[in-house]
């Protein structure tokens, strides 16, 4: 055990653990719109619309994260035409990659979370909320988001923890997130034990603050 | 179409062999996982709160570290671990191992922490009356668990176990960074000799979606065979 080289690849992982941060929560909260999206578009009778929106959380949710990053980071930049839009100036930046594939990635299991979440609202709520001469609108917007965000805490917890070890894969594109720093120091060290229980710490501790955020954020919303 | 045929020119033999490693992998680490689960689920029920630890700290640290942290840890730490280990009998030289074996030991070790949460959950949800039951029947322990207490466990088990076999596939893409030509290697190696990312990503993710598909088919099918009489 080399305590010198754990000692000082800390300070370096802990300045990556900022941009592993940066990308877990633009990666979220982008998800997070795309989730509920898809998850409203799921639930339209029109069935064109909902398969469209079952068949995108399907080829997300069945294929691995780094096809995506891929596909996005190396494969989109091979057509002509899309370098000379506007787009390009976010498309040739490994970071907007990244978080564009992550932020596509948790949206399609969000998307699911919601569902079923919208799903098992008891009826009976939406029917009070009703006979009170409640608008569709604000039935929706006050009482069945609020309910399905509450019963879908547990579910979308699992999520942020999937989704932050998924980050790690953004340093298959070049980013320097804990990950990639971790693999820069074992390369350059050859101590891989040591760089890990620093690194792995660092994610462990993050886990265990998401998980108990979540934890306090399901007893102040229960009822 | 001719860079995707098989033969000479096309990439579709090496893409169809690249598929038949990636199950390889997946089917080894899945079984190395089950091991896992089996010396670690029973410590998880045991009442020795010591075993109850060391279980639960194996499977928290690697459901909360990323893959492919612990895919460097074994890339990287595998060979240097077993050489000390060689080194202790007397034998100096360098051992290299197989990316194959690294690759399915790595993420035979994360698939076995969920395999091992999942086994827990369904031996816990078997009734209570089962255990007593047995118990009063006197019959001996290794049958209990084999005749009895398993039978059910798996069938609780497999609709959570086809999500494990999900990750596991999925995780599987993560081996490419140490060199094991899977579906994902082999797409980068086709990507950058023809200079076709999308193409090859896009087979590839194909592909992925076919096997994910496939075993769903497949897992529907047991269940259907464990739940008779249910």
């Amino acid at each position: 055990m080399d305590f010198n080289i754990m000692a000082t690849s800390l300070p370096k992982l802990l300045g990556a653990a900022a941009v592993t941060l940066k990308l877990l929560s633009l990666s979220l909260f982008f998800g997070l719109f795309i989730g509920l999206l898809f998850a409203i578009l799921r639930l339209n009778k029109n069935p064109i619309i909902n398969k469209f929106a079952y068949g995108y959380s399907y080829v997300f949710r069945g294929t691995p994260l780094l096809v995506q990053i891929f596909i996005i980071y190396f494969g989109l930049g091979q057509i002509e035409y899309f370098r000379t839009t506007f787009l390009w100036v976010i498309f040739k930046e490994p970071y907007w990659c990244a978080i564009i594939a992550f932020a596509l990635n948790t949206g399609a299991y969000t998307s699911e979370i919601l569902r079923s979440a919208f799903q098992t609202i008891k009826p009976g709520i939406i029917e009070a909320g009703k006979s009170l001469g409640i608008s569709n609108k604000i039935i929706f917007y006050k009482i069945q988001i609020p309910v399905a965000i509450r019963q879908s805490l547990p579910a979308y917890g699992n999520e942020i923890i999937l989704m932050m070890k998924g980050t790690s894969l953004a340093s298959t594109v070049t980013l320097m997130d804990i990950t990639g720093v971790a693999k820069y120091i074992i390369s350059t060290t050859f101590k891989p034990i040591e760089v890990f229980i620093v690194a792995g710490g660092i994610y462990l501790i993050m886990t265990f603050i998401i998980h108990n955020l979540i934890k306090f954020l399901e007893k102040k919303y229960s009822y | 179409m001719e860079i995707l045929s098989f033969g000479k020119i096309g990439w579709g033999d090496e893409l169809f062999y690249a598929t038949l490693m990636t199950i390889a992998v997946s089917i080894t680490a899945m079984f190395i996982g089950f091991f896992f689960s089996l010396i670690f689920t029973p410590l998880k029920l045991s009442n020795n709160k010591f075993l109850n630890f060391i279980a639960n700290s194996y499977t928290t640290v690697i459901r909360g570290v990323p893959e492919l942290l612990v895919i460097y840890l074994f890339f990287f730490g595998g060979s240097g671990a077993i050489m000390y280990v060689a080194s202790i009998f007397g034998y100096f030289e360098y051992i290299e191992i197989n990316a194959f074996i690294t690759g399915s030991f790595a993420i035979g070790i994360i698939s076995g922490a969920y395999s091992t949460e999942v086994f827990r959950g369904a031996i816990q949800s078997i009734d209570k009356g089962q255990f007593e039951a047995v118990k009063v029947l006197g019959v001996k322990k290794h049958i209990q668990f084999f005749k009895i207490i398993m039978p059910q466990m798996f069938r609780l088990a497999i609709p959570n176990l086809s999500n494990v076999w999900q990750i596991t596939l999925k995780d599987t893409s993560l081996i490419s960074v140490t060199g094991l030509v899977e579906i994902m290697r082999q797409s980068y190696i086709a990507a950058g000799s023809t200079r076709d990312p999308l193409l090859f990503y896009s087979v590839a993710a194909l592909i992925y979606l076919m096997l994910t598909f496939l075993s769903m088919k497949l897992v529907n099918r047991l269940e259907v065979k464990y739940s008779r009489g249910f």
